[in-house]
């Protein structure tokens, strides 16, 4: 007899997509507003962000070489975790801190729970919120070489006139990456495109922030026009958290009907957040508070098989 | 109403090219020929011959037992040299028939017909239960069970799967091309059980010329029209095969019957023709052998019984040492860890390797990206299915739809972290339907 040949259950083909290059494409989306923050804010934008992507890349191989685990760096996750957490710091902050926020972010939220895959937050946004929450001075401090005073959403919420254009192009205060929406948008468009992420969460989001802030605003007695809900659009970390933070897989329900009802709650719990909250930001609280609702959410839309209906959606 | 497509499904690459323009070839056999007791679904056929019998093409070796089983015919002449288990494509031994070929092929002669017309329906599906027809498309369901429907006049459809939506398989194709009046033929057959059926020729979109000579050949043909399906596989999985052509939708609990329609492969319906035309046993069918490693591939008319070895050497040997060879297409076939293995009433081809991507890839955890739940033809997700699996937790298992997985691999191939998605859910389905038995 002949030599024996490899055998596996079918399929013996495979797509030649792979993990790495989903995390690489995500990376590389995100230059844009990257790109913009450095030209926004500096080269010390730049600091932070690199402070940030190997602070979280060095926690995963020292977590992984220290538990003798197979190193999984190579699949670039951890470069996409820190690069959003770097985004969502304010420039000024002192270089510790966004090492701190990889560590968490990493550490606690990511590997102690079982690794890529496996959390149950998205970690850049629940390392973003343990900064926060620890040292919230440092993180709303927005007055940088470039700018002085309150962020445009800060304005907007005490009621002064800001500037809608000024913040759709992202020539405003802010952290790092959130304040181009074009750059964003741009970013969003090259996903879309490699088919890594669709319409769904953003489209579901962004609709029901408008429907509910435009409802919320009233409420509270403030007069609603176009400029104020592009600001709203515009500000702060809506289109960061809309197109890269509410589309994480891992984070975000696997059933097609339950990501319109995640985008959904986002964008109520978002408006609810801006207009009646303390601060005038939102959109963290709301992904994270969402990532937790993800499991119910999924038990409750779990799609009908091929036969029993789902055969036409 | 007809979708011509169906939810789901991928675009492999689709490797037709290698052997599509080859013209069918009959392989004579040299060496014995291994006729498994169970090539098809339901009770292993059981044997009439003994071990020093003379038999010859044509003569009827094993016979059916009870109604979901299927006799079995010699293909060439010779003697019976042992019966014995030997090795099928699926690694398991099963009792088979040997022959020593004595290169003779001397055949029987078989009895006159009356002609299509005369038959009654219980004469037609006698013929076909005689002459050992079972779905050739790989499933291997005995074909008289199919066609002994309860209510013929229920039947609105009567389709044949030209889909051949399998990568690398041009078998289909080429009959569709060579013999287009055998299957047009064998459709009619059918179509005199149904009074009431309208018969389709189900073809995907990416065979233009058998949708054109189809068209062209039932012109005349009042019940008789061609869909052209959108290129996707699988489209040639049953029951999307039926919602592409009719709209009708059926789960895993039904039977085609059950939404009026009859499902047969190209090859399945050329046999139903030979079986009630000419009397003709089920003794050859066309395989295709191609893939990077064979130095010519071809399609063959193969006899049933012949050594893999055979086909191979038939097809000019390996250009390149094969790293993985497999009965059947690359989503749905068995890997083989030997060539020693006889062709089978549903082998429809013999795929050979160089590099095997699955062995090359390593799988990582998921990611929870939803592609296996976006592409899976069931509808059902997958990526929950297999986790199930893997925690043997088979209660939620079936609660989540997974024994409505057809195994068509689609969540495998499309895996970015290359997960064996389909391999667990499989193994799960089988532990289910092992404890349904033991109730």
């Amino acid at each position: 007899m002949s030599e024996l040949r490899k055998v596996s259950s079918n399929p013996h083909v495979r797509d030649k997509d792979t993990t790495s290059r989903i995390m690489l494409t995500v990376t590389f989306a995100l230059l844009p507003a990257t790109a913009f923050g450095i030209f926004n804010f500096g080269m010390r934008a730049a600091l932070v962000v690199a402070v940030s992507i190997a602070a979280a890349v060095l926690t995963e191989l020292l977590f992984e070489l220290c538990c003798k685990k197979k190193v999984t760096v190579k699949d670039f996750s951890a470069v996409v975790t820190g690069l959003l957490l770097g985004l969502n710091l304010p420039v000024s902050v002192p270089l510790w801190l966004p090492a701190v926020g990889s560590v968490f972010a990493i550490l606690v939220v990511k590997m102690l729970f079982g690794g890529l895959g496996k959390n149950f937050m998205n970690p850049a946004l629940a390392g973003r919120c343990f900064l926060l929450i620890s040292f919230p001075a440092l993180m709303t401090n927005f007055t940088c070489d470039a700018y002085a005073g309150a962020t445009p959403l800060a304005n907007l919420k005490a009621g002064v006139s800001v500037n809608a254009i000024d913040m759709i192009i992202g020539r405003t205060g802010g952290t790092i990456g959130e304040t181009s929406m074009l750059a964003i948008v741009a970013g969003a468009c090259i996903l879309i495109l490699a088919g890594i992420i669709d319409l769904k969460i953003p489209g579901s989001y962004l609709v029901s922030f408008v429907v509910f802030v435009t409802l919320f605003a009233f409420l509270s007695g403030r007069t609603v026009d176009g400029p104020y809900l592009a600001a709203q659009l515009a500000g702060g970390g809506l289109m960061l958290g809309a197109f890269f933070m509410a589309t994480d897989y891992v984070t975000r329900p696997i059933t097609q009907k339950g990501q319109y009802v995640y985008g959904l709650f986002l964008g109520f719990l978002t408006a609810l957040f801006r207009i009646f909250g303390a601060s005038a930001e939102g959109v963290s609280y709301a992904i994270i508070l969402g990532n937790l609702l993800v499991p119910l959410i999924e038990k409750y839309t779990m799609p009908k098989c091929f036969g029993k209906g789902g055969e036409r959606s | 109403m007809a979708k011509f497509t169906f939810i789901g499904g991928i675009h492999p690459y689709d490797g037709k090219a290698l052997s599509k323009d080859k013209p069918m070839k009959a392989v004579l056999p040299k060496g014995d020929l291994v006729y498994p007791l169970s090539q098809h679904i339901g009770a292993p056929a059981v044997a009439l011959v003994q071990k020093g019998d003379r038999v010859l093409t044509g003569q009827k070796i094993a016979q059916a037992q009870g109604f979901v089983s299927a006799p079995i015919y010699a293909t060439v002449s010779g003697t019976v040299k042992a019966i014995e288990p030997r090795r099928v494509v699926t690694g398991e031994p099963v009792m088979s028939i040997v022959v020593e070929n004595d290169l003779l092929y001397e055949e029987v002669t078989y009895p006159p017909r009356k002609s299509l017309e005369k038959m009654s329906r219980e004469e037609i599906i006698a013929a076909v239960q005689e002459a050992g027809v079972v779905g050739m498309g790989g499933a291997g369901f005995p074909t008289h069970v199919k066609l002994s429907v309860k209510d013929p006049d229920q039947i609105a459809y009567v389709i044949v799967n030209c889909a051949e939506c399998e990568p690398y398989l041009t078998s289909d194709y080429r009959r569709m091309i060579e013999e287009p009046e055998k299957i047009i033929d064998g459709l009619k057959v059918i179509l005199q059980l149904f009074p009431k059926a309208r018969g389709v020729l189900a073809v995907e979109d990416n065979k233009p010329d058998c949708i054109r000579q189809f068209a062209k050949l039932v012109k005349e043909e009042p019940k008789i029209t061609v869909a052209s399906l959108k290129t996707k596989y699988p489209q040639g999985s049953e029951r999307q095969l039926i919602y592409a052509v009719t709209g009708r939708a059926i789960h895993s609990g039904k039977l085609p019957a059950d939404v009026g329609c009859i499902v047969d492969n190209v090859d399945t319906v050329v046999a139903i023709n030979a079986a009630v035309r000419e009397g003709r046993p089920l003794m050859h069918r066309i395989v295709t052998v191609t893939g990077d490693a064979v130095a010519q591939p071809q399609n063959f008319i193969v006899r049933i019984g012949t050594n893999y070895h055979e086909l191979i050497e038939e097809a000019g040997g390996f250009r390149t040492e094969p790293e993985k060879i497999i009965s059947g297409g690359p989503m749905m076939g068995f890997a083989l860890f030997d060539l020693d293995v006889p062709t089978t009433k549903t082998a429809s081809a013999l795929l050979c390797l160089t590099k095997d991507e699955v062995s090359a890839m390593e799988p990582s955890a998921c990611i929870n990206c939803g592609r296996c739940a976006q592409v899976c033809p069931g509808r059902v997700v997958p990526k929950l299915l297999a986790e199930y699996a893997e925690h043997d937790d088979l209660d939620a298992f079936v609660a989540h739809e997974g024994m409505e997985c057809c195994e068509c691999g689609c969540c495998s191939y499309i895996c970015p972290a290359k997960r064996p998605l389909t391999q667990a859910i499989k193994s799960a389905r089988r532990m289910v339907l092992a404890q349904r038995k033991k109730k």
